[in-house]
């Protein structure tokens, strides 16, 4: 049987080599340019190895302020855009009527192309001339004065920014949760409604552990998404994301390599790699408190 | 506690707009007296599951109104009718403990029938005792086979000493032992604790085996109901006697000439005060006895020997079944090579029903 292995691997091969070379390869590469310090991208020199390149990265106050961005969209956005996604769903699997209508418009942003909402955004947000955006208006009816929400402070734009995330992140977690939702036995509904259980305990003490699974994959690939969160600052900011005080650490990673100023993969490594420790953390995490509260 | 149906009728709308609704359970009259197990019968779609969830409250009646002794309990939501319900796949959470599966309704009490932790527990344990499920409180439901799943959910419907217990085709997942093991663990629960019981079942050997009352539907309607060994040995119409005994009754077409029963051109039996008329002639297979000069010749075409004793598998052109059974005692032989075999009929065993009504016609002098 022993050799006989060699078929197992053949079959195996197209996806070993593809992801080898895709994925594991530049992985290592990734690691290795991390320690490499003062390395030149033209004649690939290095002149040492070390954690010079984390020291710097960790003291650079780009780098800073793109960590604090992106710690406070994830904190914001998961349990905002699962909570309401939940809500949501809760309300579309409770409605009869109208329920194929209202999944659809709940689904549309999903398919809807990216620069098309961009431009829904700014018409929402962005200040011209003419304007001060929709949302400046509906300020100014309830009697607040105009905001920049694209140049102006930085809670406004994080505002914004989080507020777009939630949006385009909520049709897929609706997807799911109705999907969970509708999985769910309906005899465990009315067992507890013979035994005269509340509404809210039905949802508490049944459905919420029922569709834990769903949960708690909605909330682990919610944390990775939004860590590796880059292209909504740009659709809303432009690329230059450091100037306007909303980039994110993948987004630092890109302008570290491509950038105006760029041209060191070497901190854009050590960025990367210090992305991957975090992630992977938080995923650590994740799966502990899984343990106790996910079911089955 | 007696249950009372009046007039009770269940509709569905139909799947489309131009589909006629359907009729569940049509105009269903039933009393069913206090402290009894009683087995509702029939084979699938007979309404008999919606007859149940009309008890439950879970569904409402389109018509009609429904008692629990004097309480008129047809608009009562199900939390509010203290019923116990047992479902067919037994709907146990499977993310609590059987613990917390039996604990369940207790912890839904509100205001003055508010329990505390310990008299749950108490109460919980107690009713554990019952169904002998004492050591498997800590497991999953994923961990229990499948008859200690199902004492569980019996526990759950009993913990809060519902009103009626109900109970959905309680048999139904379990494999053939653990069913006859379970049928007399239902039996003996009922008898402990005095619920009145209501179970649905389309096997009619395990509703005759174990019910103080059967009731017998097809399409929405009750076709009869009575203790089990009445409703055999006196059924009302065709569709009862076939739907009741294994192997099951041997159904001949016959006719009626002066008084006495002719089945081809034999003539069966003496059939005082009915008059002359086409008839279907139902036999049990035990009414048969063997005897060379018997009323009754059929082809053979096999003998079946169990024990104690010999099915003979013949055929008649006038059978309305494809095999006739008959059986009789071990002790008789039968000439498995002959082609022909004749029988006497033990009349008691022997019904005739009308061809057009399928209605039971009664035999004056019949004991």
């Amino acid at each position: 049987m022993e050799n006989r292995n060699y078929k197992g691997w053949l079959y195996l091969l197209p996806a070993v080599l593809f992801l080898g070379v895709f994925m594991v390869y530049p992985l290592i590469d990734v690691f290795i340019y991390s320690f490499e310090e003062g390395f030149h991208s033209a004649s690939q020199t290095y002149y040492g190895i070390g954690l010079q390149n984390y020291s710097y990265v960790l003291r650079d106050p780009y780098f800073l302020q793109a960590l604090k961005n992106t710690i406070l969209l994830v904190a914001i956005t998961v349990p905002l855009s699962t909570g309401i996604a939940l809500v949501i769903s809760v309300g579309l699997a409770s409605i009869k009527g109208l329920r194929k209508l209202f999944q659809t418009v709940y689904f549309l942003p999903y398919v809807t192309n990216t620069l098309a909402v961009g431009l829904v955004f700014m018409i929402l947000f962005q200040r011209t001339p003419y304007t001060d955006g929709f949302a400046n208006m509906v300020i100014g009816w309830f009697g607040g004065g105009p905001v920049d929400f694209i140049d102006g402070p930085y809670w406004a734009k994080m505002f914004v920014l989080c507020f777009y995330t939630i949006w385009v992140v909520m049709p897929f977690k609706i997807l799911v949760l109705t999907t969970a939702l509708a999985s769910v036995n309906e005899t465990y509904y009315n067992a507890a409604r013979v035994d005269g259980t509340s509404k809210f305990r039905i949802f508490t003490r049944i459905t919420l552990p029922l569709i834990s699974p769903t949960m708690f994959y909605l909330v682990i690939t919610g944390f990775i998404g939004a860590f590796k969160a880059y292209s909504d600052a740009v659709a809303l900011f432009g690329t230059d994301l450091n100037v306007a005080g909303m980039n994110t650490i993948v987004g630092y990673v890109y302008d570290m390599l491509y950038g105006n100023n760029g041209g060191y993969p070497s901190y854009a490594s050590a960025a990367a790699i210090i992305l991957f420790v975090i992630v992977l953390t938080i995923t650590c995490i994740n799966l502990l408190v899984s343990r106790k509260h996910v079911h089955y | 506690m007696k249950v009372t149906l009046e007039h009770t009728t269940k509709k569905f709308p139909g799947f489309s707009r131009k589909q006629p609704d359907v009729v569940a359970v049509n105009d269903v009259s039933l009393e069913i007296p206090d402290g009894l197990l009683v087995g509702l019968l029939g084979p699938s779609g007979c309404g008999k599951s919606t007859t149940l969830n009309l008890l439950s409250g879970l569904l409402k009646p389109s018509s009609g109104k429904i008692f629990f002794g004097e309480d008129d309990v047809t608009n009562l939501p199900p939390e509010n009718r203290g019923v116990g319900l047992v479902f067919q796949n037994y709907a146990l959470y499977p993310h609590l403990t059987v613990l917390q599966n039996i604990i369940f309704p207790l912890q839904n009490l509100k205001g003055k029938d508010k329990l505390t932790k310990t008299q749950m527990k108490d109460k919980a344990l107690e009713v554990a005792k019952l169904v002998q499920l004492e050591g498997l409180m800590d497991r999953k439901p994923s961990e229990l086979s499948g008859g200690q799943q199902q004492r569980v959910a019996i526990a759950r419907a009993l913990v809060k000493m519902p009103r009626i217990l109900l109970l959905d085709e309680p048999l139904s997942n379990l494999d053939a032992r653990l069913r006859l093991q379970t049928r007399e663990e239902i039996r003996r629960i009922q008898r402990q604790t005095g619920i009145t019981t209501v179970f649905v079942t389309h096997d009619q050997e395990e509703a005759m085996s174990i019910s103080d009352l059967i009731v017998v539907m097809k399409d929405g309607v009750i076709h009869q109901v009575g203790k089990p060994q009445e409703v055999y040995d006196d059924p009302e119409d065709l569709f009862v006697a076939k739907f009741l005994g294994t192997p099951p009754v041997n159904v001949f077409r016959g006719r009626i000439e002066k008084e006495q029963l002719y089945i081809g051109d034999e003539c069966v039996l003496h059939t005082p005060g009915v008059s002359d008329r086409e008839v279907f002639a139902a036999i049990r297979p035990e009414g048969f006895e063997l005897n060379e000069n018997g009323a009754l010749t059929c082809d053979l075409q096999r003998v079946e020997v169990m024990g104690r004793d010999v099915s003979v598998v013949c055929s008649h052109v006038d059978c309305e079944n494809a095999a006739i059974r008959a059986i009789v005692s071990a002790d008789n032989p039968v000439n498995a090579s002959a082609t022909k075999v004749r029988f006497d009929i033990k009349p008691h065993k022997l019904h005739i029903f009308d061809v057009e009504t399928q209605q039971r016609i009664a035999l004056e002098t019949l004991q």
